[in-house]
């Protein structure tokens, strides 16, 4: 009996799980051994080791290596400082109220912020720096992607620094560790679960960006994100749409495995 | 683990019955609503003022309904879990959808004011005779272009775009047809040309046109070239008629070299339960009078050469929007070329997106 009304609770997850993650999973990986005219194929394979994919293939872990490396640059201070101070969950709250606005909202802020006309330059010009490009540039498009993934950051390596015992920090200072070397030695490492949920948080998604490359960077970042859109809206060629994000889900879960918890704490 | 593949299947057989229980409930709404006509259109792509008269003459009740691309069109129609009456798609999506058997055949006898239609419009490859299409709006490929930018210089050919002074000045549109059909024409070639030799050559003197290339943008280029972000844009014209009504100092120019040209067409989808309705709004559309305003509304080139002579002289007459006969008879349709030759030519456009300044 009370197994049953467990697996009653069970059925929305299951059933979330089973249509949205396993079922397009299973789609995906179908479609990907079909060519364009619909016939059993490995071709996609093939073609996505050839020069131009994978070039972008760098390219995309290239840029999502940026974009996580200068996140997290900027996301561990800030949640460190974050812990210092008084009013600590209205600053988080700050800190993450940007992620409730909608992606393309916010580019297209950007649009109008790093314009030629736009508010940066005539403040570029106005100190004497001069108007240059802004838009569409390598620069505009990490800058913009940071800025949206940086909640993701902050938000895990916030919670690590906040669960660390202060006792720690005592013991650390009473056995002579100068500040460096107690977050080093002390904080950095215990904290390291929340940098890597971080990472996860922020690389994968940098990974299949589309818009931002359009809007932002006006297609001069060429990531595999818009050449899967490009598949399955323009082309129509879901098979190597497809074949991409086989390779993607895959890379991804190479991460996670890469940077996920090695303790086992299951029980039997 | 048994109780929990059983759940899968049991999710899995609740999902198929909803879907079932759906499309019957849409069906039989479909039938029941007999006095309603659903129109599936681009947005702000007709004068509103059309619809009310021609509920008031039909005594229908229309449904209008906007889409933002010809992908999402299809898909939606292909779905069929609405009832569109009329749809206007692009002339390439236009034979895809025959292709998949999307679509209803017109009947000639219910649309007498067809014969208002340019001759130079009707019976184009995309649909021979048109069996299954009216041509709604046409318009061209071209080079919208801000000459104060440009100290006053004036642009007239895709190989303008190649010149040194306008580097990191020209915005493309987001498109593989026509990014690559612009290389295509700047040497010469068809735009609907297959030959490998001639793409690559097309790839290399685009790879050669990439210093000159801001970026590579989707809608936003109106908003983009209108704010003068950039002197030059590869664009529509019905684009580009947009932004010169935005920004008075644009110009719009169809290259010598030859262009696309391209077409929205009215056409009743495989879902359409209204059919005698859609003939009447397809007829009521083609009226001179009718297409008149709604070129004036819509600002786009209308195929109705009676509903020309009606328009004003300044819009008529303006060689911009509706090119003389020299020019249009070096304008392409596209054509169909494949779905392998399709993704040829994507592939193509990504190199080219991938080529570094």
């Amino acid at each position: 009996m009370s197994s049953n009304t467990r697996n009653l609770y069970l059925i929305p997850y299951v059933a979330w799980i089973a249509l949205f993650v396993v079922a397009p999973i299973l789609l995906i990986v179908y479609y990907s051994f079909f060519d364009v005219e619909g016939q059993l194929t490995l071709d996609n394979y093939a073609q996505f080791f050839t020069p131009v994919y994978l070039r972008m293939t760098l390219s995309s872990f290239w840029y999502a290596f940026l974009i996580t490396a200068f996140s997290l640059l900027v996301a561990y201070p800030t949640a460190y400082w974050l812990t210092r101070t008084k009013h600590k969950r209205l600053w988080l709250m700050l800190i993450i109220l940007p992620s409730w606005i909608n992606l393309l909202l916010k580019a297209y802020a950007f649009l109008g912020l790093f314009g030629t006309y736009g508010l940066v330059n005539a403040l570029l010009e106005t100190i004497g720096i001069g108007a240059r490009q802004i838009l569409f540039t390598d620069f505009s498009f990490v800058f913009v992607s940071v800025y949206i993934f940086i909640p993701f950051m902050v938000l895990p390596i916030f919670n690590s620094l906040e669960e660390l015992n202060p006792s720690l920090l005592y013991a650390a200072r009473d056995l002579g560790a100068s500040p460096w070397t107690t977050f080093r030695r002390v904080v950095f490492p215990l904290t390291l679960s929340g940098v890597k949920a971080g990472c996860q948080a922020v690389f994968i998604p940098a990974l299949s960006l589309f818009m931002l490359t359009r809007l932002i960077a006006g297609n001069r970042v060429i990531t595999l994100g818009t050449a899967i859109e490009q598949h399955f809206l323009v082309t129509q060629d879901w098979g190597m749409g497809a074949t991409i994000a086989v390779f993607l889900v895959i890379v991804m879960a190479l991460f996670m495995i890469a940077t996920g918890e090695r303790k086992v704490r299951r029980i039997r | 683990m048994k109780s929990i593949v059983r759940l899968f299947v049991g999710v899995f057989a609740a999902a198929f019955a909803l879907m079932y229980v759906t499309s019957l409930l849409n069906s039989s709404q479909g039938y029941t609503g007999g006095n309603t006509l659903t129109i599936y259109n681009w947005g702000d792509y007709i004068d509103p003022e059309l619809i009310t008269e021609f509920e008031e003459q039909s005594g229908l009740k229309v449904i209008y309904q906007t889409f933002d691309s010809n992908e999402a069109m299809m898909t939606k129609v292909a779905q069929g879990g609405t009832t569109f009456d009329v749809a206007i798609p692009s002339e390439y999506a236009i034979s895809k959808m025959k292709e998949d058997d999307l679509l209803i055949p017109l009947d000639h006898d219910k649309l007498p004011n067809m014969k208002y239609i340019d001759e130079r419009f009707m019976d184009l490859p995309f649909d021979p005779g048109n069996e299954y299409s009216i041509p709604y709006f046409w318009g061209t490929v071209g080079i919208v272009y801000n000459p104060d930018m440009l100290d006053g210089r004036k642009l007239t050919s895709w190989n303008d775009l190649w010149d040194e002074r306008l580097r990191n000045q020209i915005l493309l549109v987001d498109g593989a047809r026509e990014v690559i059909g612009m290389g295509l024409n700047s040497l010469g070639y068809s735009l609907n040309d297959t030959n490998e030799e001639h793409l690559q050559e097309a790839k290399r003197k685009l790879a050669a046109l990439t210093p000159n290339v801001k970026a590579i943008v989707g809608d936003e280029i109106k908003m983009l070239i209108a704010g003068e972000e950039a002197a030059v844009g590869v664009v529509w014209s019905g684009d580009a008629a947009e932004m010169m009504w935005e920004n008075e100092k644009l110009d719009y120019v169809v290259p010598k070299e030859g262009s696309n040209l391209w077409f929205d067409n009215m056409v009743i989808p495989r879902t359409a339960r209204n059919i005698d309705g859609a003939h009447a709004f397809i007829n009521f559309m083609l009226d001179p009078e009718v297409a008149a305003r709604n070129a004036e509304y819509v600002g786009y080139s209308t195929p109705n050469a009676a509903a020309l002579e009606l328009l004003p002289e300044e819009i008529s007459g303006d060689e911009r929007f509706y090119p003389d006969a020299v020019l249009t008879a070096k304008l392409e349709v596209y054509e169909n070329l494949g779905k392998r030759m399709l993704a040829h030519y994507n592939d193509l456009f990504l190199e080219f997106k991938m080529h570094r300044k």
